[in-house]
């Protein structure tokens, strides 16, 4: 009798839990309010990324075309796998003195791991992070990036 | 053609193998079991790894201890935060450093929201391996609240980077506290209905309690750590055993079971979310105020000797055993990784049962595949 | 030409407006009748309206079929807080037709060492046996291919035969994982065969009657999930189980666990090939469903309590097409919701659930049945 029991009781208990499960689902069905999907080639106008989202290392300018950039080479030296490339020229100065400046900044967004070492090492705070994150080109030279800008110079008072 | 009759006719011949993985849905990765089968009783399982050998342990000899850091972000991804701590109390430990309080709940509290995010996945993705598809949804959805919290602060979703030997990178981002006091609230909604979906469910209860027992003594000498051990009863916390950070100061639970089927791995887990939660609780609105990172030097040299440093990861206890001899890179890293140490269980577990119930202890271990290889 | 056939001789007939055809096919079908036995001989009448039966269902097949892909990408989407797809049309309407261009052209893949006869002749095999079922179920009030006498019996028959298709599908290609999924599902539909049997047993007892235009016309007063009390209720439930292990979908869908076997016994289908089993999957959901709205929810018959009263006679405004299809994708979204829901079973626990449970269950409920039938209890 006992064994019985057990078994409606098992038929009983086994109906109910599935039907608790099939309550939450189909009440989600009926509720869409909840999807949480994002259009998002549609909401890129609209779309706005967290203000510390990691998408690429960028070299911000000014109005006037200039960055902090010495061109010291301590992202290049921090850099975990050699994304940074830094080439730097020597020039005369107005004064006459031999100045070591930036030529080129080269990042390689390909391999980029967004450690944020070269980030957080310059000392001149040269470098940013931007919140840009559609990377995808159809050529992979599209990707090692000169961060900076052709013609631009040393912000004054930058340079210790 | 005779030798070939002979040759059906023997034991190993009739043996059926089949290859789950290394491409297959729930490997969670790229894994191969060779599987012997009888039937679809489980004979023999061979797990074979490497296809994700990265060769972190040699990278790290030639990197800075401040440029590991992001290596160790690629081992255990679901528990970047961890991976990421260990190095960093292990060189803080090295150099003996004071580590100012605010530093100490910051790791805490992300250390915990780790664990839930990472907790979360485990239950979406153990929910689909048994065939509730919606289970991946619904755990996926929930964990986005979390990653958008990691991202907010440390500007990585997954792959955080936010540690840096003597603290974190950035300071917590002011929203911090109110984005996580939300997710809680909505979190401790709906883990009731993830306990509706999965943890009663009649059918869930058929597939996993009873499956894969592993007994205390067994998960002791295999060294099975995290939720896995403790559902045995191994008491082997290292947040309880050693605490390290702001354990020391909050309060919860161990979650201990007796049982050790794939069930109580399970039910470890959806507990630790409940005791992580906890953790969060007593901590959120307590944050000291202070520095979030010690001034370090630009080139860190650690005194020429060895050093090892355990946490506690959502798979299990985390271990990384650095030597140096003097110079600005190590000598020699090694991780002590979790999965590894449970992996070597699993052809113990599944001896006997179907290969229905593989999967199901497969994906009750919780593996994270490129945490096996490195 | 065309008058001859019947369509436009019935239309001008007609004192009503042309939608009244909706409330009843029968005079629809023998104008045609009549126009196509004034045309020709006999024999070529019959070919005739054979070729035109054929293509309608070739045509039914396909639009139910897409459609019902679409309607379950959807409703999982929406049990799952997504939006499914979107992209295609509005509300991504075309996604299936887009899907099935694709597959029409993509290269169907030649197996080393398959039994290629075998391999090849699988998809058809399942698509005939869906064909044979779709004919003996009645859409509408006229609107039935083929009305059997024994039309339950021919039923229950006919669609257990796609068992044969799955076996020799997994078996032919020559992969582990197909075989595996084979014997599981051999296994798995000659187990809830019975079940499927028995339940529906149980209402032929309330019905008397193995035809199902016979079975439909006996709902008139009422449909046999009220008439038969707790009996009909339960045997319903099994049916709905039984009917959803029969046709391999979750949480039954143990011959494709994707998690376990990949893909089960279509694992080396490609192309087209595959389409046909994946179609075939949802035709079967398609033909449970519409079985069990015949013979528990009525047919086509609008909902009715008594013999003839004012609510009766408010529901006959809907036409019976309409209650027939409302009915069935109904029960397709309860057998979606289970899929969506609950976990897969292990081989041995569904068969466990069939014999220990569904079994012993429905041959008490049929005694019970045959009882209350017996006594006169029923309404």
């Amino acid at each position: 009798m006992r064994s019985i029991i057990n078994y409606l009781k098992d038929i009983f208990l086994g109906v109910r839990s599935l039907l608790k499960g099939m309550k939450v689902t189909s009440r989600y069905f009926w509720s869409p309010r909840s999807i949480v999907t994002e259009k998002y080639p549609e909401n890129r106008k609209t779309l706005v990324m967290l203000e510390r989202s990691k998408g690429e290392v960028i070299m911000p300018h000014n109005d006037k075309n200039e960055h902090h950039c010495t061109g010291c080479g301590i992202c290049q030296i921090n850099c975990p796998n050699g994304s940074i490339e830094v080439i730097s020229k020597i020039i005369d100065t107005e004064d006459g003195k031999k100045k070591k400046i930036i030529d080129k900044h080269i990042y390689k967004l390909g391999q980029c791991t967004f450690c944020g070492l070269c980030v957080k090492t310059c000392p001149s705070n040269a470098l940013a992070f931007s919140t840009k994150f559609e990377h995808a080109v159809f050529n992979k030279a599209l990707l090692i990036k000169v961060l900076n800008k052709p013609g631009s110079q040393l912000m004054k008072g930058v340079e210790q | 053609m005779e030798e070939k009759v002979k040759d059906i006719d023997t034991d190993e011949q009739q043996e059926y193998i089949i290859n789950i993985g290394p491409q297959h849905p729930s490997t969670h990765g790229v894994m191969r079991l060779v599987v012997s089968l009888k039937g679809e009783t489980v004979k023999n399982v061979e797990p074979h790894l490497g296809y994700i050998h990265r060769g972190i342990e040699k990278m790290c000899e030639s990197l800075t201890y401040q440029q590991i850091i992001h290596l160790t972000d690629r081992m255990d991804y679901l528990a970047a935060h961890m991976n990421n701590e260990v190095v960093c109390l292990a060189v803080e430990k090295a150099l003996e450093i004071e580590i100012p309080d605010r530093v100490k709940v910051i790791r805490t509290l992300m250390s915990e929201l780790t664990r839930i995010q990472s907790h979360e996945l485990f239950w979406a993705s153990y929910g689909m391996d048994l065939g509730g598809q919606t289970c991946y949804f619904y755990g996926l959805r929930d964990r986005e609240m979390v990653l958008d919290i990691f991202e907010e602060t440390t500007g990585g979703r997954m792959i955080v980077s936010y540690n840096c030997p003597g603290g974190v990178m950035y300071d917590l981002h002011p929203n911090f506290q109110k984005r996580v006091k939300e997710f809680l609230k909505h979190f401790r909604k709906v883990l009731p209905e993830y306990d509706d979906i999965l943890t009663n469910n009649v059918i869930f209860h058929e597939r996993t309690v009873g499956i894969g027992p592993l007994s205390l003594n067994e998960a002791i000498s295999y060294g099975i750590t995290g939720p896995s051990g403790r559902a045995s009863g191994f008491s082997c916390d290292v947040r309880k055993h050693e605490p390290y950070s702001a354990y020391d100061r909050v309060k919860f639970n161990e979650v201990l079971y007796a049982e050790g089927d794939a069930f109580h791995r399970y039910l470890a887990r959806v507990e630790e979310m409940r005791e992580s939660m906890n953790i969060i609780d007593q901590l959120i609105d307590n944050i000291p105020e202070g520095p979030y990172a010690v001034k370090m030097k630009p080139v860190i040299r650690l005194p020429e000797g060895e050093y090892y440093q355990r946490v506690e990861t959502p798979r299990g206890e985390l271990g990384v055993f650095i030597i140096s001899d003097g110079n600005k890179t190590p000598y020699r890293v090694h991780f002590r990784t979790p999965n590894f140490a449970n992996l070597s269980v699993l052809n113990h577990l599944v001896k006997g049962f179907k290969i229905a119930d593989l999967i199901s202890i497969f994906g009750s271990l919780d593996f994270v595949i490129p945490d096996i290889d490195r | 030409m065309l008058t001859s056939f019947g369509i436009i001789n019935y239309l001008s007939a007609q004192s009503g407006p042309w939608w009244r055809v909706f409330y009843d096919f029968t005079s629809l079908t023998k104008n045609i009748d009549a126009g196509l036995h004034n045309a020709m001989s006999p024999f070529w009448t019959t070919v005739t309206e054979m070729v035109i039966v054929g293509i309608l269902f070739l045509l039914f097949y396909a639009v139910i079929g897409l459609f019902l892909v679409y309607a379950e990408r959807k409703v999982c989407a929406f049990i799952q807080n997504r939006l499914g797809p979107n992209r295609l049309g509005p509300f991504g309407i075309f996604q299936t037709v887009a899907d099935l261009i694709k597959l029409l052209f993509k290269e169907l893949i030649p197996i080393k060492n398959a039994d290629h006869f075998l391999f090849n002749l699988a998809p058809y095999i399942v698509i005939i046996v869906n064909f044979m079922v779709l004919a003996a179920i009645p859409y509408a009030l006229g609107l039935h291919a083929v009305d059997l006498n024994i039309g339950i019996f021919y039923v229950i028959a006919v669609s257990s035969m796609s068992v044969i298709g799955v076996l020799l599908a997994g078996w032919s290609s020559n992969s582990k994982y197909s075989l595996l999924g084979a014997m599981r599902s051999g296994a798995q539909i000659v187990s809830y065969e019975l079940s499927v049997g028995l339940a529906l047993a149980t209402v032929v007892i309330l019905a008397g009657s193995m035809q199902l235009s016979v079975i439909v016309e006996g709902q008139r007063t009422g449909w046999f999930i009220f008439k038969g009390h707790i009996p009909a209720v339960i045997a319903f439930v099994i049916y709905i189980i039984a009917g959803t292990a029969e046709t391999n979908r979750g949480p039954f869908d143990l011959a494709e666990a994707e998690s376990e076997l990949t893909a089960g016994y279509h694992t080396e289908y490609s192309g087209i090939k595959f389409a046909f089993f994946y179609l075939a999957e949802f035709i079967n959901m398609f033909i449970v469903a519409s079985i069990a709205a015949t013979i528990f929810l009525g047919g086509w018959m609008p909902l009715h309590f008594g013999a003839d009263n004012g609510f009766n006679r408010i529901m006959d405004f809907i036409p019976p097409v309409i209650w027939f299809f409302a009915k069935t994708f109904f029960l397709i979204w309860v057998i979606m919701l289970f899929k969506w829901t609950f976990p897969r079973l292990r081989i041995d626990q569904l068969l466990t659930l069939e014999w220990k449970y569904l079994l012993p269950i429905n041959i008490v409920n049929l005694l019970i049945m045959a009882f209350i039938v017996l006594m006169g209890w029923h309404f």
